[in-house]
């Protein structure tokens, strides 16, 4: 969720009231905003003007500014009425070219008059721009936002796809001009690694980069890079032209909205938005920016009590709209409808689950009536078969004196393969793309390597150690809808001065015990009965040679026998692997056997 | 019982009491004659007390005054040698020592000095072989063990002046106690079998027990903390009538993490910063039921059942990609999909890990665990979930729920859980939940007046809140104490830590 910073003195004036600080906390949390911290403390030190850092819901894009946070928290307290946004008549229009289709197809355009900026509005204009391309825009990938000072550049604009080469002007903030090529080269320098850089993939290995040039071939910008310094804006900015080019046209939209809704506060027609034409004949997109055509979403009463328990008449429901900004007009045909004003700031309502949603806001969460429509059916509970193995197991275990741990399911590839000395034919191990570190690799194909870096971090534990652990282990498989599937394991170790296979084979025997499963000898021979016994197997490489054995169990009697685990002295190089100067055994079996 | 020990009754038998144990056995240190006593007072043979003498013996230096007289009478016996000396020349003389002596002398008023810096012996000194050197005789007097004249203002003096150190002397005045004899009768630690058969311990006398103390630990094993926390958990779900779901499988498509749960593919959720991807496998395949998949489609692209969507293009490829899954909603869904089938009211828990990729500290792994549940029920209301949330809550001693609207892509109404917290002092967030989206429920083919309340938690969260863990690697992971797991006691979740 993105948290904004307010200044608290501005947003306290424009809410017309001083709050203490449980007073906001409460308004914060009523409406449904966090208040995140409040640096009165810290600037009374430092000196700066005290701010509120506020943490908004991520689909709430028209909160992203004070003006927004204002507007809306004055409408939640009935201090102010929504605004209505008017359109002038377009003056200019942005042509779009055909060739923009292979870089970034969308942009539109707005134009606002008469803006007195002062050096409060004019940081909140960049900020909220800086919001927008951080979240909706996702760093501009999908929408890149270029305003201009609309007195330094004259329509009809142009969007373009050009070569970067034949792309040449002075970026904003520069003094010398560079090509669309060079500007690349600038932006990858280290010292713009966390600045522009980091948009710089978005068009770097395209033949054609998109630029937005005026009238008289005036570049007024190359987006999602830069803008152009000849148009920038400043604090004595009257007439700002707003362009906007974006892969993704619906968010496009609503970039364009929030912007002008914001701001058109400040220009000297109240909330009147001068709209730019668009042609844009090759893909169909010719249109009017923006368009303030007021949304309309009709939902019933009935739907609204019956979601939140109450019984509230047309007009209580309007009123507890009113507080979310909805305009709700109880239907003159249809006493069960109410006509739902949508304005151009709430893009988050996509169904009229959203304005329930608002009416309960508008209504208090908190106030609403306990609820008793809960079915009195009698539900059966009962935990999930594997589960219930599980507790099985751990409980027995820990009778048996071992200590239950719980590493991580993810490891990296060596502690999964090279350090248990077993080479990864990749058939078995799920491998992830983009870990953040090299210690999660793989998704572990065995308890052992958590279980050994457990005792490694414990290797100052008095001994023996013994832990167990009964956790999941995942393998891939293709005939699965996901590829892949969880096995539950149990297993454990001891870890000692000496080996001491028979330790960790009378738990074995302890376990199998549980589970009415009697050791057979002879490997089984001797019955055809239920049982299990263990037999060696030089193929399994963790173990030292001549001391590993696989764990065979016949289910029931006259059953073909099944290798569910494996049992042995742990080979020295394994430990060493893991940095324990200690001998052990170790024992894991497959849990489903059990089922 | 020990010679010494025997010789110890004999003695006070014969004296009637040892007035000093250290000076009848100077060879015995005073611990191990403590012991004997003690034991001898066990059996109530004697009675005895402690008294601590402190001694002094001399140093080298001292010795030396001894032998040589003191520093002052040293020096003073130079200056009448010579019969003036300048100060300077004392340290020739006498070394380091010189400048000891010259003030004693000063202060005792045996020399004075002449405006030339020069120093003779005062007129009051008829002759210097009859001063009184108290330094040596005071030594002399400590050396005998004789303090008779000398105040403690002297020892101090002494000791600062290092000559003397002090040596503590323990000894032990002994009286005979209540069964005084001078024979010994065992006493028996233990109840033995034997005893009980015979019947012999009737006439046996048994060791007192020493109740100030602590048994031996026996040798025991330990469930995980964190698990006994998820038990009480399942407990309370069970309780109240919920089935856990099968949660296990951590490796889920595009499609069932996200797009099924309405999550846009641009949504940052689904960014490589925060979800892990896998490279083997890559891509799986979709679900059989091709209307869900084609329902999703519509709901994401341009809206269907009462929704305007998300307009945007979807790509069906983008489901494909396997995750880790990031949270246990995704098992969910499914679950609600098959609901679809044979749609009633159901309640389904799970709790399991979840995976983000996210950088790990103090409160961030990159797996957790999730507590999930989901009820479904005809025309419930957003009341029910408050009530629910708040008897549910209740069975774990948490009261007094607070609601805060917040934002879910898959709920709507979404409502943060808070809770005042008597430990921190504030409302803390406990937990998340909401009604499932009406738009994700339909393209399931769950009918349309059936409501699906969800809510969840980190099992980690209230587990370090309510047990003081600061680092969530100390309850979760390889980093985790043995010694923790072992003295953890029983997890109470409606047991009140803050009383």
């Amino acid at each position: 969720m993105p948290t904004i910073s307010v200044n608290k003195r501005q947003l306290f004036e424009a809410l017309g009231k001083n709050y203490s600080n449980e007073e906001f906390d409460e308004l914060c949390f009523e409406f449904g905003v966090e208040l995140d911290e409040d640096t009165t403390e810290e600037a009374l030190k430092t000196g700066e003007e005290p701010e509120l850092k506020i943490e908004i819901g991520a689909n709430r894009y028209d909160l992203l500014c004070i003006e927004g946070i204002a507007q809306a928290l004055n409408e939640f307290l009935g201090n102010a009425e929504a605004p209505e946004y008017k359109l002038s008549k377009p003056t200019t229009k942005l042509i779009i070219e055909e060739p923009t289709t292979q870089i970034r197809s969308y942009a539109s355009a707005a134009i606002l008059r008469n803006v007195t900026f002062t050096e409060a509005n004019y940081a909140s204009f960049i900020s909220l721009q800086d919001k927008l391309h951080s979240n909706l825009c996702r760093n501009r990938t999908l929408v890149a936002i270029g305003t201009h000072d609309l007195d330094t550049i004259k329509g009809p604009f142009h969007y373009r796809a050009e070569k970067p080469t034949d792309i040449k002007f002075v970026p904003l903030n520069q003094s010398k001009e560079y090509n669309g090529a060079e500007l690349i080269e600038l932006y990858k320098q280290p010292e713009q690694k966390n600045n522009l850089g980091r948009f710089v993939h978005i068009i770097e290995d395209s033949p054609v980069f998109p630029v937005i040039y005026d009238d008289d071939n005036v570049v007024c910008s190359l987006p999602p890079l830069i803008n152009s310094d000849h148009s920038k804006i400043s604090l004595d900015t009257k007439n700002i032209f707003i362009e906007i080019t974006a892969t993704d046209k619906t968010k496009s939209e609503v970039v364009l909205d929030q912007i002008v809704a914001m701001f058109s506060r400040y220009c000297e027609d109240q909330f009147t938005v001068e709209p730019v034409e668009i042609v844009s004949e090759h893909n169909n997109q010719s249109r009017t920016t923006p368009n303030f055509n007021a949304r309309t979403m009709d939902i019933k009463v009935d739907y609204i009590n019956s979601c939140l328990g109450l019984t509230l008449t047309p007009v209580e429901i309007a009123a507890n709209l009113k507080k979310m900004s909805l305009k709700a007009t109880p239907s003159s045909d249809d006493k069960n409808i109410l006509h739902v004003e949508i304005p151009i700031t709430r893009t988050d309502i996509l169904h009229p689950c959203d304005i329930m949603e608002d009416a309960a806001i508008g209504y208090g969460y908190n106030n609403l009536p306990k609820g008793n429509q809960l079915s009195n059916a009698n539900f059966v509970a009962s935990p999930l078969p594997i589960n219930k193995i599980s507790d099985i197991l751990r409980i027995a275990s820990s009778q048996a004196s071992w200590l239950e741990v719980l590493p991580l399911t993810l490891c990296s590839h060596d502690e999964n393969f090279k350090f248990l000395r077993i080479q990864d034919d990749n058939t078995k191990a799920v491998k992830l793309a983009n870990p953040k570190t090299l210690e999660y690799q793989v998704v572990r194909t065995s308890l052992l390597p958590g279980i050994l870096k457990t005792v490694k971090e414990n290797r100052k534990h008095s001994l023996p150690i013994k832990v167990f652990e009964t956790g999941d282990v995942v393998f891939k498989n293709d005939k699965l809808e996901r590829r892949a599937f969880n096995q539950r394991h149990w297993a454990a170790i001891y870890v000692g001065k000496t080996a001491s296979f028979e330790i960790i084979q009378g738990l074995l025997g302890k376990i199998m015990q549980t589970f009415r499963t009697q050791w057979l000898p002879d490997y089984g021979s001797g019955s055809s009965g239920r049982g299990y016994w263990i037999t060696k197997d030089d193929s399994l490489t963790t173990y030292f040679p001549g001391r590993g054995a696989k764990i065979m169990f016949r289910h029931k009697d006259g059953e073909e026998a099944k290798e569910i685990g494996h049992i042995g002295v742990l080979h020295p190089e394994v430990m060493s692997n893991f940095d324990i100067p200690y001998a052990g055994s170790y024992v894991e079996i497959d849990c489903e056997a059990f089922l | 019982m020990s010679d010494i020990q025997l010789e110890i009754l004999q003695k006070v038998d014969k004296l009637g009491q040892i007035d000093s144990t250290s000076e009848l056995y100077p060879d015995i240190d005073s611990q191990t004659m403590a012991a004997y006593l003690n034991s001898l007072k066990s059996h109530d043979k004697i009675d005895f007390s402690k008294k601590d003498t402190i001694f002094y013996t001399l140093t080298k230096e001292g010795d030396d005054i001894v032998s040589n007289g003191s520093h002052e009478v040293k020096l003073l016996k130079l200056i009448e040698q010579f019969g003036k000396l300048q100060i300077k020349e004392v340290a020739n003389h006498l070394g380091a020592n010189g400048k000891v002596g010259q003030a004693r002398a000063f202060k005792n008023g045996w020399i004075v000095k002449t405006p030339e810096n020069e120093l003779k012996v005062s007129e009051k000194v008829a002759d210097v072989n009859q001063v009184e050197d108290q330094t040596k005789e005071q030594l002399e007097k400590i050396r005998q063990n004789n303090l008779s004249g000398i105040n403690d203002k002297d020892i101090a003096d002494l000791k600062k002046r290092k000559l003397i150190t002090p040596r503590k002397e323990t000894t032990f005045k002994v009286v005979k106690g209540k069964d005084f004899s001078t024979e010994l009768t065992k006493l028996e630690t233990d109840i033995t079998a034997e005893m009980v058969a015979s019947g012999s311990y009737k006439d046996l006398k048994f060791k007192d027990f020493n109740f100030n103390s602590q048994g031996i630990d026996p040798q025991s094993g330990a469930l995980h903390p964190l698990n006994k926390v998820r038990e009480e958990f399942r407990q309370i779900f069970f309780s109240m009538g919920f089935t856990e779901m099968p949660s296990n499988q951590y490796v889920e498509s595009g499609f069932w993490n996200f797009d099924t749960l309405y999550v846009p593919q641009q949504h940052p959720a689904r960014d490589l910063q925060d979800t892990f991807y896998l490279k083997d496998p890559i891509r799986c395949d979709l679900p059989t039921d091709r209307e869900y998949i084609a329902n999703i489609k519509a709901v994401h692209e341009n809206g269907k059942f009462d929704s305007i969507g998300y307009r945007y293009d979807w790509n069906e490829e983008e489901c494909q990609r396997l995750v880790l899954r990031t949270h246990t909603t995704a098992i969910s869904a499914a679950m609600l999909h098959k609901l679809a089938e044979d749609p009633k009211p159901t309640r389904l828990f799970s709790i399991d890990r979840v995976f983000r990729n996210e950088a790990v500290d103090a409160t961030h792994l990159a797996e957790f665990h999730q507590v999930e549940g989901v009820l479904a029920d005809y025309n419930i209301t957003l009341g029910d979930l408050i009530q629910f949330m708040e008897d549910f809550f209740a069975k774990m001693g948490v009261t007094g729920l607070r609601f805060k609207p917040t934002y879910n892509p898959y709920t709507e109404p979404s409502l943060e859980i808070y809770s005042w917290h008597e430990g921190l002092g504030k409302w803390v967030e406990i937990g998340n939940s909401g009604m499932f989206r009406p738009e994700m429920l339909e393209s399931m083919g769950l009918p349309k007046d059936m409501r699906v309340l969800g809510w969840g938690l980190s099992l980690e969260r209230p587990t370090m809140i309510k047990y003081k863990v600061q680092n969530i690697r100390e309850l979760l992971g390889h980093k985790v104490s043995l010694d923790f797991i072992e003295s953890n006691p029983a997890a109470r979740l409606d047991e009140d830590l803050y009383e």
